[in-house]
Formats: C-alpha cells, sequence, structure tokens
C-alpha cells in the first residue's frame, strides 16, 4: 500500500538525530513493548507480513509521528484486535472480560534463546524454475496495490538488471493477508540510480533491491 | 523525587507517560489472557541487551579479514559462514555479505520499514529506523555520508542495499592501513556498528579502543 511507510526518495524529513553511545531502548516502555510484540509473534497468531501491514497501514499522520516503539505498540494491539484475542472494551478497560482464545504456543523464558536461534525462515522448496536468469534486463511493474507490498514506489516501473537470485520465499503481498504463502523466486534486482532519480542525480550511485518475481517483467 | 511514582524519562515529554501506561495495561492484559508469561519478556530484554549485538559482527568481519578460507565460505553462503561463530536464527535466517573495496563502497537502508541484522548487529538504533534515513538514503547517500562525517572518493560508486525481503546485508568494511600484523580480537576493535551497516568506516589504528 502506498502508506507512510514507503518512505524511500520522500523529502523534507531534515537531518539524520544521531545518538552517541545509544541505548538500545530509551525507557523501560520501549522494552517492553518489543518484547511484547516478539512474545505475541512467538504464539503463531500471525506472520511477519501480518505484522508490518499492521503497523503501515496505521493513519499516516499517526505513522509520521510516533516513534518506533509506538508504533509496534499500536501494531500489536490492532493485531491482536484483528485476530479476536482481545476485544475493544478488554483494551479500553485493561481488564480480561471473554475468555482467551486458544493460541499455537505461550513462549516461555526457558525456550526463549531457542526460539531466536530457530528465527522463521522465509524460504522454501523450489517447485518451478525461475523466470529470470543473472544479467536479464527487467523491468519492474506499475502498480499501487492497496494491499501489502514490498516493491517501493520509488523504484516501480523501472528498468534493471537481475543482479542475483536468493531462491524462492514466501510472497509478502499473499501472505500478509491470510491468502497463502504463495512462495516464488525472490531476486536482487540492480538500479542505476540514474534510472530511478532522473539523469540529473548523482551518477555514482547505485540501487540494489529485493524483489519477487511477480513484481517483474523482462525490458 | 516530588511525584509519587518513579520516572524513568524525560518530563519534558508528556506522551511517554500515556503511552508506558499504554503499554503497561496491554502487558497486563495479554498476562491475564495468559497468552504470554512476563518471565519471558524479562528474558527477551536481557538477550537484546546483552547477548546480541554489533560485536558479534565485528568478530566477523575481523575473521573475513584475516582468514582467506573463512572468507570464501563467508561470501559463498554467509548464513553458514556466521553460523560458525553460534550467530544464528532471528532477522538473520538469510544473510549475505557485501565487501567494500576501492570501487565499491556499500551502504544498507530499509525504507519499507526497519529490517536489520539482528544476529550480527543487534537492534538498530534510532536513526536507522527513522524518516530521515530511510527517505535520503537511497535518493542522496552522499549526502547521507556526509552527515555522518563520511566522505567518499569521488567516482567511488556507492551501492546502496534496500532490504525489502527476509534477506539481511552485514558490510565489511575495508581494513584499515597499518594493521597487517594484527590480531583478529584486536582488529574487531576497530570495527564499528556504522560501519557494518555502511555508514562508517572501519577505524584507523589510532582511533581503536586501547
Amino acid at each position: 500500500m502506498n502508506g507512510a511507510q514507503d518512505l524511500g526518495g520522500q523529502m523534507g524529513f531534515g537531518p539524520i538525530e544521531l545518538e552517541d553511545n545509544e541505548p538500545n531502548f530509551h525507557a523501560k516502555w520501549e522494552q517492553r513493548a518489543f518484547a511484547l510484540t516478539l512474545a505475541m509473534g512467538a504464539t503463531g497468531s500471525w506472520n511477519i507480513d501480518t505484522s508490518r501491514h499492521a503497523r503501515e497501514s496505521l493513519p499516516p499522520a499517526d505513522y509520521l509521528s510516533s516513534s518506533y516503539y509506538k508504533i509496534w505498540t499500536m501494531g500489536l494491539e490492532k493485531l491482536c484486535l484483528d485476530k479476536g484475542l482481545i476485544t475493544e472494551s478488554e483494551l479500553s478497560s485493561g481488564k480480561a472480560l471473554e475468555p482467551a482464545k486458544p493460541v499455537k504456543q505461550v513462549l516461555k523464558a526457558e525456550n526463549v534463546s531457542a526460539v531466536l536461534a530457530k528465527g522463521g525462515p522465509a524460504d522454501r522448496p523450489e517447485e518451478q524454475p525461475a523466470r529470470f536468469k543473472v544479467g536479464d534486463k527487467i523491468r519492474t511493474k506499475r502498480m499501487h496495490p492497496e494491499g501489502h507490498t514490498r516493491l517501493p514506489r520509488y523504484a516501480r516501473d523501472t528498468v534493471g538488471v537481475i543482479d542475483a537470485i536468493h531462491g524462492v520465499h514466501v510472497f509478502p503481498d499473499t501472505s500478509a493477508h491470510g491468502k497463502g504463502e504463495n512462495p516464488t523466486w525472490l531476486y536482487s534486482v540492480a538500479f542505476k540510480g540514474t534510472d530511478v532519480w532522473g539523469p540529473e542525480s548523482d551518477p555514482s550511485v547505485s540501487l540494489r533491491i529485493d524483489l519477487w518475481e511477480p513484481y517483474l517483467d523482462l525490458a | 523525587m516530588s511525584h509519587d511514582h518513579s520516572h524513568d524519562h524525560d518530563h519534558d515529554h508528556s506522551e511517554l507517560s500515556e503511552i508506558e501506561l499504554r503499554v503497561r495495561a496491554l502487558e497486563t492484559l495479554l498476562t491475564d489472557k495468559g497468552y504470554i508469561d512476563p518471565p519471558a519478556l524479562d528474558e527477551l530484554i536481557e538477550t537484546y541487551e546483552t547477548k546480541i549485538g554489533p560485536k558479534n559482527g565485528a568478530r566477523v568481519v575481523a575473521r573475513t579479514w584475516t582468514d582467506p578460507a573463512f572468507r570464501d565460505r563467508l561470501l559463498s553462503d554467509a548464513t553458514a559462514a556466521i553460523a560458525e561463530f553460534g550467530f544464528t536464527g532471528r532477522q538473520g535466517e538469510h544473510m549475505v555479505v557485501v565487501e567494500n573495496s576501492p570501487t565499491t563502497h556499500n551502504m544498507v537502508v530499509c525504507t519499507l520499514c526497519s529490517c536489520y541484522p539482528w544476529t550480527v548487529l543487534g537492534l538498530p538504533p534510532v536513526w536507522y529506523k527513522s524518516a530521515p534515513y530511510r527517505s535520503r538514503a537511497v535518493r542522496d547517500p552522499r549526502g547521507v555520508l556526509a552527515e555522518f562525517g563520511v566522505s567518499l572518493p569521488e567516482g567511488q560508486e556507492i551501492r546502496v542495499w534496500d532490504s525489502t525481503a527476509e534477506v539481511r546485508y552485514l558490510v565489511i568494511p575495508e581494513r584499515p592501513e597499518g594493521t597487517a600484523d594484527w590480531s583478529e580480537d584486536k582488529l574487531a576493535d576497530l570495527v564499528t556498528r556504522d560501519s557494518m551497516i555502511g555508514t562508517g568506516l572501519a577505524l584507523a589504528p589510532s582511533g581503536a579502543a586501547a
């Protein structure tokens, strides 16, 4: 979706604010929001694409004016509501009023390190040959889906070259919406900066973007 | 303290106490419903505060500089080579390393969210997740690097990696001159977090921690 999250190439955000010896968290609530998000993710009630979509579909003004862990908190509330794990009245009262919904698992402290070490690989078995090979000239699609996508706006309808083939990965555009993993080939695509930003832009810039096969056509 | 409850934040930001209450209420609710076990939250926080961070990545870089056989393994299958250190799993499931050279400088961003190689760098700094960096890194990387105090030779290609998938990128900075006889451990002290994102360079020997 063309939400506030799709920031590449936007202007006017000012200088980058750097902080020496920055801590991982700037307040206790950030620690809790972070850990709550990971622990709820471990219940298996949604996947990473669904959780990204929950954050990016926040109203743009809220997204842009909130700190990152506040965005995570709002995204987590939304996911819990959407999946029926909690109700609006429970969220506003802070009290459990309905029976809990069964979840696949509850993360225990003793399992944390094993769960983190295992992670959640996104690669899947190859079932069809890749449509493109390294060196192929492609053009990204012109598209503006209202749902989740990982083709940034700045890189749409743009000519590039297949630079590497990563394998078959879960397709976020359907996975985010409960429409299946639909694993598809994932490529690293090389773009000239001038093909993306125009002939006046810095000629020494190039880009590499990871893009799924359905985003691409032969040029 | 004049307040009846303790704060660990700046009083000028009233949003923080509101969000503090909001997060606390959510944790209480999710605990009461039985979806989470609070000691697991403590363990998650402890892990990222103490066990996983850019020191992991610095060890990988230092070995890349000193061990050509490791470098070969890393370039052909970074996930497997990095697993030799025990750095595996969440947000590092599919690793790729990109090596800087006199002709190419690599820099990593996630314009769509905050994808970052947690297994080797830990959690991303605020600036990495912020709109100024995410918007500008892809369009004006030279300008971004200038804000980090990095000036690259004119004509050196700047290759910007936008992490749009579950592939995570680690930059291998160029090995500083004057370190030919240095040990792997000593070299690791020259490898900063920013040098592994590509917004910095490895430290010169005189700038290293003692």
